[in-house]
């Protein structure tokens, strides 16, 4: 489903990845590890399409499809998801508004009409039941004085309404405490599906005793060094990340 | 006819050439203005004679005043005398027949304003008989209004059929001597509308030029009086979301609002004149003067504007709070975009005891646009226990455009509570990037995060006239990302 190949991309003057490839088939789960500053979340940016990075060498394709070209929103109705690390506040902005408008731009990008506001509705408490969400949140600004752990519930609502093909979920273990992480884990099992692929960003492996990854990859100075099974994990908790800048520099 | 205005265009006719006057009455007044030009006005409109002696004392008084520069708005000197102060309506036979023969661009525009289809023909300007439906409604408005006892007619009617009423209150908000452009409206007003709410009366609709008869051609110095009575309550719409175009560059409006003991007025505006082209050539000049005056106790008067169109703006709607326990409010989204100037604000005037105010002005500027608040609270020193909280926020698209904040604050009393805030944000990149990542176009996230930043004064439109505002901030702002 997703093709990186010897990614180079560089943010103003500065090259983040160097070289990086990843193949993430449908059905599987990936975690991406890394200590600060290895380029974790440059990767998401840049699957995603954020402007301030430029990709200077390598191609990403997506369903066979070159992905470089394409616009944010073009990828997003394709059915790339970014959970944000740090998800921003739109003041004013109704958070079920927000996401009736992203959830009619993908559907007309698919040739089907607007979602019915009752469905909507309906579908929307559904997953908040699920998240364990407080329902007035739909009505709330856009995670307008949102707690963290109310924020990352809310990317993981969005992701459930939206039905993405991949997923990249950029630290959403950041900052949640232990109820919050279990919802959040919870909400991303139940999206765990054959014809979906997950990409989780993560510094701890704390996450990953709740989301269990088929595969795991750790980065360094912006490409992968090495990549395992869950095990890995462990290890890498056992040893720390600096065994793998060992490795890398040695290798 | 009265014995008065017949001597009146017996001067007129002397003073010009025979016959002039049906001359005017179809062709208009040759530019230009002094004594005669507001006899001929007045004649025109066959005004009683204190109408006539109020318009030449403004004139008198205009001529001694000096232009105002104080404005954060700049243009070329205006030459008054190269302009007309009566235009005759437009003959039938002058205006477009059909939808078809109409501007597409025009008609483009009314499609995304979601404008009904016959809505447009009146608002292009079609020939009135092309016009179906308008006529029965307004027949069918008037009537459940005159059983109300409301009195909504134009400004001239009302001087021929409730002059009492037009001659107790005109000039009673907003004195001749004003200011520079209301002393000229003063003189030269062309019409405008005239409210009277009786005593306990809630009127039973929401008031809109819209359906005032006669409201063609109401020229470029309109003037407008509402007057509620003890216990009464008005919302009243003024404008319209569709593009207006004028071929007068300049607008000098007059509006003066009297609420007595009880009364509530409720005053909404969107202003949506042509703003000149994307380089900043030509628009409107619109110098306006709103006032409103809570006269009696416990009144209240509530403007709100959303105002999108023009070159330059200046227009500060205000509150005299004279009556004790009385309320002022005032919501207003202001956008600029291109090359206009929008210098625009309120005024609270707190002289009664416990009055209270509040003010809500939320400034969007985008390409090189220059948007100011300019707002003052006063507190006089009788007015004990006044309060204000005064909220102004600024919205920037872009990096040529500018935002401008000058709050003005005289407190002569130790008891007002004052509070002021003041935010100036840019829609960031983030909030941008956020919403495309979640596949919503750059052009839809701006007006997104528009709307959101001005949702607290949209919550005070009428409904009907929010989703309007919505959809014009969304066509005003067109091209201001990308």
């Amino acid at each position: 489903m997703l093709k990186i190949r010897n990614l180079d991309a560089s943010i103003g003057d500065t090259q983040i990845l160097r070289g990086l490839s990843l193949n993430v088939n449908a059905g599987e789960v990936h975690a991406i590890m890394g200590p600060n500053g290895s380029g974790k979340s440059t990767l998401a940016q840049v699957i995603a399409g954020h402007d301030d990075y430029v990709v200077t060498g390598g191609s990403i394709t997506f369903k066979g499809e070159d992905l470089v070209p394409l616009a944010p929103e073009a990828r997003a109705r394709e059915g790339i998801f970014l959970g944000f690390q740090y998800p921003v506040e739109i003041p004013g902005v109704n958070n079920a508004y927000l996401l009736k408008a992203a959830v009619n731009a993908k559907r007309k990008h698919q040739g089907l009409g607007e979602i019915d506001a009752f469905e909507f509705l309906k579908l929307a408490r559904e997953k908040m039941t699920m998240l364990d969400m407080d329902p007035k949140f739909l009505h709330r600004g856009v995670n307008q004085g949102f707690s963290g752990g109310e924020k990352k519930r809310n990317e993981i609502l969005q992701m459930a309404m939206l039905e993405p093909e991949l997923a990249i979920l950029d630290e959403t273990d950041s900052g949640l405490d232990i109820d919050a992480l279990k919802a959040v884990a919870g909400g991303i099992n139940a999206l765990r599906d054959p014809a979906r692929a997950i990409i989780l960003v993560t510094h701890y492996q704390r996450l990953l005793d709740y989301v269990e990854p088929d595969h795991i990859h750790v980065l360094s100075e912006g490409r992968i060094v090495r990549s395992g099974d869950k095990s890995l994990a462990h290890e890498l908790e056992d040893k720390g990340y600096e065994w793998l800048q060992d490795i890398a520099s040695a290798g | 006819m009265s014995v008065e205005t017949e001597n009146l265009e017996q001067l007129v006719n002397r003073r010009y050439a025979h016959g002039f006057v049906t001359d005017i009455a179809s062709e208009g007044l040759p530019p230009g203005l002094n004594e005669d030009v507001v006899r001929a006005i007045s004649a025109l409109k066959q005004e009683p004679e204190f109408l006539l002696e109020w318009r030449l004392r403004a004139y008198r008084q205009w001529l001694e005043m000096t232009e105002p520069e104080w404005a954060h708005v700049h243009y070329p000197r205006i030459d008054y005398n190269s302009i007309s102060y009566y235009s005759a309506p437009k003959s039938d036979k002058d205006r477009p027949q059909s939808l078809e023969e109409v501007d597409p661009k025009l008609l483009e525009t009314y499609d995304k304003l979601g404008i009904p289809l016959h809505e447009r023909a009146r608002l292009a300007g079609v020939a009135v008989d092309a016009v179906f439906d308008s006529v029965s409604v307004a027949t069918t408005f008037k009537k459940k209004l005159s059983e109300a006892g409301v009195i909504f007619s134009s400004f001239s009617d009302a001087v021929r059929e409730h002059p009492a009423l037009v001659k107790k209150y005109l000039g009673s908000v907003v004195p001749q001597r004003d200011n520079y452009f209301a002393a000229l409206n003063s003189a030269v007003f062309s019409d405008g509308s005239f409210v009277y709410i009786p005593k306990g009366v809630r009127c039973p609709m929401e008031l809109s030029t819209y359906f005032r008869i006669n409201a063609a051609n109401t020229g470029q110095f309109e003037r407008t009086l509402i007057i509620a009575d003890e216990g009464s309550h008005v919302s009243y719409l003024e404008g319209c979301t569709a593009p207006m175009r004028d071929e007068n560059q300049l607008h000098a409006a007059v509006v003066e609002l009297v609420a007595l003991d009880d009364a509530e007025i409720k005053y909404s505006t969107v202003q949506n004149w042509y703003p000149g082209d994307e380089n900043g050539v030509g628009g409107i000049y619109n110098f306006v003067t709103k006032r409103g005056d809570c006269r009696g106790t416990n009144s209240k008067i509530c403007w709100t504007q959303v105002e999108t169109g023009s070159a330059i703006t200046w227009k500060y709607p205000s509150c005299i709070l004279r009556g004790d326990n009385s309320v002022g409010e005032f919501y207003s989204v202001a956008v600029a975009n291109n090359y206009q100037q929008a210098d625009t604000g309120t005024k609270m005037i707190h002289i009664g005891r416990n009055t209270s105010s509040t003010i809500v002005s939320k400034g969007i500027s985008a390409g090189h646009a220059q948007n100011a608040y300019r707002g003052l609270v006063r507190v006089m020193p009788q007015a004990s226990s006044a309060r204000n909280h005064t909220q102004c926020d600024s919205l920037l698209i872009g990096k040529d455009c500018g935002a401008h904040t000058f709050p003005y604050m005289e407190i002569r009393n130790p008891s007002a509570r004052i509070e002021h805030e003041a935010t100036t944000s840019k829609i960031s990149a983030d909030q941008m990037f956020y919403c495309r990542q979640r596949g919503i176009s750059e052009e839809d996230a701006v007006n997104m995060i528009v709307n959101g930043f001005c949702k607290e004064v949209f919550n005070e439109l009428p409904m009907e006239f929010a989703v309007e505002a919505q959809a014009l901030l969304n066509v005003s702002l067109e091209g201001a990302v990308g």
